[in-house]
């Protein structure tokens, strides 16, 4: 049995504001009468087994948060099913409730309590103690401990953030649901917060976890790319980025914003977008070469022409989906 | 004012020595730089380094403990409002009107900056034209997807001719394709004189400034374009730089 098991899942936040879709899955049509009709919709379907870190990886106002909350019985879908540790999201919302940790992306924990009442109240609630289940919190908890009198209010993001995943993991969860646990967090704290990630799947707990941070796919043992309430594609990091269209090309010259305009400007080339201090161009290798391309920079007067062929990354590969 | 600075008019952001203290506390501890007039400086650090700390003092909302910072040719500890009326600035938090449709959102902006209603509209129909948002026009602004909504952030943030901009994690949560397309809008603005002043926690966006300091416990610990920063610390990239100073930061609170 699947940790998460989620079969045409879907739901619209219709009538929402914008007059469009939001929400999870596919409207039947696309326009605004129909929008709130389930009938012919188009769901999202995905699995985690147990033990795995699956991670939701899309932009802001993709759906992420949604469905987290649709998985941890916060809201309904309108249509379609879900099973968290084999329990359905709906008939026995009771019992997932029990099993699950949740930190959500908002900080929720009580700004007046201290961090030990923080940890103590959760603990209460799900009728166990904190030492019955320190272990598993130990390694996290313990980064935060020398401030455990001080009002959650009053800690920095970084000390916030553990004492929320140490709460999410106080009554020894099944499956721990992050819903962007890094967002905004340097690069320095995210790698250190994937540590401890990578610590709890050893001790066999199953993570979904989402971010928008590309870079962060690699930590993954599975991701779904998601955008617009649509997956663009499930896989493993390793398969999604050998199975990148096409070769990619990284190119730098001594003038790189110019160089964009003239990569852009040149027909086999235009598929070209900034990569911190490359740019990735992404060729049909049969319209081009990497000398014909010389010669076309050269033209355009650019100095210290470099091109060399790459390897996608997932952040290539999400962008070449979403234009798909 | 030492005289350095009275001189140097190409010197859109000048820090001397800017510190601030909360109590015991020095968020910002003697931090020295310059910034130059069309120049993009990348100001990056961990959680807690400083930066907003350090921002706030250079946008006049907050005022120094010690040192000296003149921008835009205005003091910022006593010509705070005039500092104020130079500058832009794009907070992390998406700051325009939701339920104010695209042009009244511009409209009310240019018309705090001091704008004529007549320069306003001109400039409204160009910046439309540009960002390809003619039919948006008429659009409540909390219709718009995110992309959109953060490029017209940074479009209203400098639609008052700013000298200098400050952006405060303009990119974060936004899709990779828009966040390019918002660092084109940037390069735009520079090569019209305007000076960007960023912070963000993507590296691979600290590439794409001509300078880039990097903040470690209140203290600015490296500066300068990302070739001689990868140089000097034998990194190949700015995420591997950036992780080499971070990690000798002794503040709990990060």
């Amino acid at each position: 049995m699947p940790a998460i098991e989620v079969k045409n899942l879907y739901k619209n936040y219709y009538p929402y504001k914008s007059g469009k879709f939001a929400g999870i899955g596919k409207p039947a049509i696309e326009n605004e009468t129909n929008l709130n009709s389930p009938l012919g919709a188009e769901g999202i379907n995905f699995n985690v087994s147990r033990g795995e870190i699956f991670g939701i990886i899309g932009p802001d106002g993709a759906g992420k948060t949604t469905l987290f909350r649709i998985l941890t019985t916060l809201i309904l879908a309108d249509s379609g099913m879900a099973f968290v540790d084999g329990f359905d999201v709906v008939k026995d919302y009771k019992e997932i409730r029990k099993r699950v940790g949740y930190m959500p992306g908002k900080f929720s924990l009580y700004q007046d309590l201290t961090v030990l009442e923080n940890l103590n109240f959760f603990a209460t609630v799900f009728n166990t103690t904190i030492e019955e289940n320190y272990e598993l919190i130990k390694d996290i908890y313990q980064q935060i401990e020398p401030f455990k009198n001080r009002r959650a209010g009053k800690l920095s993001g970084g000390m916030k953030q553990k004492l929320a995943l140490s709460c999410a993991l106080i009554h020894k969860p099944s499956v721990l649901f992050l819903d962007e646990p890094t967002t905004g967090v340097d690069p320095v704290s995210r790698k250190e917060f994937w540590g401890m990630l990578k610590k709890l799947k050893q001790q066999g707990i199953t993570i979904l976890v989402s971010t928008p941070y590309m870079d962060e796919a690699s930590l993954c043992d599975r991701i779904a790319l998601i955008q617009d309430g649509r997956f663009l594609k499930i896989d493993t990091p390793k398969n999604i980025m050998s199975q990148y269209e096409n070769k990619l090309w990284a190119v730098q010259s001594d003038n790189m914003y110019k160089l964009l305009l003239d990569l852009r400007s040149y027909e086999p080339s235009k598929n070209c977008f900034a990569f911190g201090d490359k740019h990735h161009v992404s060729v049909d290798s049969g319209q081009l070469t990497v000398d014909s391309l010389r010669q076309y920079l050269q033209q355009k007067e650019h100095t210290n022409i470099e091109i060399r062929e790459i390897k996608p990354t997932i952040e290539d590969c999400f962008m070449q989906l979403s234009q798909g | 004012m030492s005289n350095l600075i009275q001189h140097n008019s190409n010197k859109v952001i000048i820090a001397e020595n800017l510190t601030k203290r909360f109590g015991h506390f020095t968020a910002v501890d003697n931090i020295s730089f310059e910034v130059s007039r069309g120049e993009i400086f990348g100001f990056l650090g961990a959680n807690g380094a400083g930066k907003t700390t350090a921002m706030r003092m250079l946008c006049g909302l907050s005022i120094p403990t010690a040192g000296k910072g003149m921008v835009a040719g205005y003091d910022i500890e006593t010509q705070t409002e005039l500092v104020k009326k130079s500058i832009g600035y794009m907070s992390q938090k998406f700051s325009l009107y939701d339920d104010l449709k695209v042009w009244e959102n511009i409209e009310l902006f240019g018309g705090i900056y001091g704008m004529k209603d007549k320069e306003i509209k001109v400039k409204t129909d160009e910046l439309m034209k540009v960002l390809n948002f003619e039919n948006e026009r008429d659009k409540l602004v909390g219709s718009l997807p995110l992309g959109f909504k953060q490029k017209l952030a940074f479009s209203v943030s400098i639609f008052h001719t700013p000298q200098v901009v400050f952006l405060d994690e303009p990119t974060g949560g936004v899709d990779p394709i828009t966040r390019r397309q918002f660092w084109e809008l940037i390069y735009d603005a520079t090569s019209r004189g305007i000076t960007v002043f960023v912070t963000t926690h993507y590296m691979d966006e600290a590439e794409y400034c001509n300078r880039v300091s990097i903040m470690v416990d209140g203290k600015i610990e490296a500066l300068d374009s990302p070739k001689e920063l990868k140089k000097q610390f034998n990194a190949s990239s700015m995420d591997e730089v950036f992780h080499q100073l971070a990690r000798k930061s002794t503040r709990v609170d990060s």
